[in-house]
């Protein structure tokens, strides 16, 4: 159960996603669907280069975009990948399961 | 010209195929060019290095036969990119002889094929990089050694609008391209027809992915977009869908690192200032793009290695004191594969579902494992029996692991086949990279042939 007060970030986001771009990088999409929940999270600060790093337990480096991106109302990250997709042992070649972890982002109230 | 109308019925032509509906809609629109990208990095290094689709035969068929009919109907343009997944030689020529048979069987009057190889040769390659050209990584990849391009099995290059525009100027009036930038295929008509870059770019950018740029979410649904001198404009020509600010602007980002920009073969389309407006219910328009030349002229080179062949093999785990030492056992297996065959030479991969297995080292979950596990080996070697040995000491090793106090001592993993599986050969992708180019198509040879009549 989410504190009161707090909601999780599935609850305020419409789209929460991730996906290859190019074969080095999975780039990871927070779209929300009203600009007033998109400035909620932002004034949070839950959303982070900082705290993404913690959450996916990331070496530093690791993230190669963080933009909090105003004409679509959405949060957007890019990591690089240790090793390029689709080769022997990559369990997830389109990048498109790495999101899960951010489903249950605390939010708290504005 | 005022305006250049073109539908896109499909993100990835013939990885699944395209909504009839909203293609009949697009159709009766009466576009001035009909259109689709056809190629994906996503689908792995493994077509591209096996020079085979990952689409089926039918599915691209179907989809090139709606396409044929209607641009032949209409007496406009239809252009393919990156063909049959990977852009390779043979997709192009599989493609060409596709259109061939249509034409044949739906007895069209005579048209002109143009068509473009973007495969670049080891040698050719090799030749430029000892005349002292760098082909510089992109992303995670270093700067390409001889090593490197020795491992690698084939390289195609990725097209801007050139070869299109050249074919386009000789008159084709379909066009089959080798791997191209999927926003090229809709950039190069507008350019062709005098519409200006900024907004040429930018609907090549939106049309891509076809619906995708639409909401509610559903692929492979036709939309279409109208250029002319002052912007762009989006409309989904599914009934249930609309090309609204927010899945418009939403689309930039999607499979890209950065929403502001998209690189191509000759320069940069910068998206920050854009600016989008519902201009009606299904339509929205999009202006400020602007289309940045590049100072050097690059292309990106997709190549793929062969790492070898290939067994899988799957076992499960029950036992909780044996799920809370499933590193031991794996770590038991991996020994007796050392023991017969060394330290190097082969891979052994081990894929644990139920603690790590989607997400790997990213996993923020990995120290609560589930109360069952199933594990997925991957034994790949030079040869394919050894990979099946590989495979099978990985995996059937895994029943004799001696864990100290494990209280089921007659076996410690459950088989649900007492067998190890041929898959594909495992390659990796070798060549992420971009080449300095004198000429936009000295990569991108252009051919016509006619088909039909």
């Amino acid at each position: 159960m989410a504190a009161t007060g707090t909601k999780k970030l599935s609850e305020l986001a419409k789209t929460i996603r991730s996906k290859n771009a190019g074969v080095d990088l999975i780039t990871f999409d927070i779209i929300f669907s009203d600009r007033a929940t998109y400035e909620r999270v932002k004034r949070a600060r839950v959303l982070t280069r900082e705290s993404v790093q913690r959450l996916y337990g990331l070496a530093p480096g690791r993230i190669s975009d963080f933009v909090e991106f105003d004409p679509a109302n959405a949060i957007k990250f890019t990591i690089y990948r240790l090793r390029p997709s689709g080769g022997p042992g990559d369990p997830d070649i389109f990048g498109a399961q790495q999101y899960a972890p951010l489903l249950d982002i605390e939010v708290p109230d504005a | 010209m005022d305006s250049l109308r073109i539908i896109c019925p499909n993100g990835h032509l013939g990885f699944a195929p395209l909504r009839v509906e909203s293609f009949r809609l697009g159709v009766a629109a009466r576009p001035g060019c009909i259109a689709a990208d056809s190629g994906s990095d996503d689908v792995g290094p493994i077509p591209l290095g096996t020079d085979t689709s990952t689409s089926p035969l039918a599915w691209q068929t179907q989809d090139l036969e709606y396409m044929l009919a209607a641009s032949r109907q209409l007496d406009v343009p239809m252009i393919i990119g990156s063909a049959g997944d990977t852009g390779a030689n043979s997709r192009v020529d599989l493609y060409v002889q596709i259109i061939k048979e249509l034409a044949a069987k739906h007895r069209l009057p005579r048209f002109k094929v143009g068509y473009f190889y973007s495969e670049v040769g080891k040698e050719d390659l090799r030749f430029r990089m000892r005349a002292g050209e760098t082909v510089a990584g992109l992303e995670a990849h270093q700067a390409l050694t001889e090593a490197e391009l020795d491992a690698t099995e084939r390289i195609v290059a990725m097209a801007g609008v050139h070869p299109f525009i050249a074919l386009l100027r000789q008159g084709a009036d379909v066009i089959i391209g080798g791997r191209s930038s999927d926003s090229c295929v809709f950039a190069a008509p507008a350019i062709h027809h005098g519409f200006p870059e900024n907004h040429a770019y930018y609907l090549g950018k939106v049309l891509e992915c076809a619906s995708f740029c639409a909401e509610p979410y559903g692929g492979k649904e036709t939309v279409l977009g109208e250029i002319t001198a002052d912007g762009v404009e989006v409309t989904a020509m599914h009934p249930a869908q609309r090309c609204t600010v927010a899945s418009v602007a939403g689309h930039a980002m999607y499979e890209r690192s950065n929403p502001y920009f998209e690189h191509v073969a000759g320069g940069t389309l910068d998206m920050s200032e854009c600016r989008y407006e519902q201009v009606a219910e299904k339509t929205t328009r999009i202006t400020g793009a602007k289309f940045k030349p590049a100072v050097e002229f690059r292309v990106k080179l997709e190549g793929a290695g062969k790492i070898g062949e290939r067994y899988v093999g799957m076992v499960g785990i029950r036992d909780p004191y044996t799920i809370a030492h499933v590193d031991e056992v794996m770590g038991w297996a991996r020994q007796q594969v050392r023991e017969r065959f060394g330290d190097t030479g082969y891979e052994l991969h081990y894929t644990v579902y139920g603690r790590d297995g989607i997400m790997g080292e990213l996993e923020p979950l990995r120290h609560r494992p589930g109360h069952e596990l199933c594990i997925l080996v991957q034994g790949v070697a030079p040869t394919a029996a050894m990979a099946e040995e590989v495979c099978m000491t990985g995996t059937r090793q895994m029943f004799y692991a001696r864990l100290p106090d494990v209280k089921g001592s007659a076996g410690s993993v459950a088989f649900a086949l007492d067998e190890v599986l041929r898959a594909s050969p495992a390659y990796r992708w070798t060549l992420n990279h971009t080449l300095r180019c004198d000429d936009p198509l000295e990569l991108f040879p252009t051919h016509m042939t006619t088909a039909g009549g």
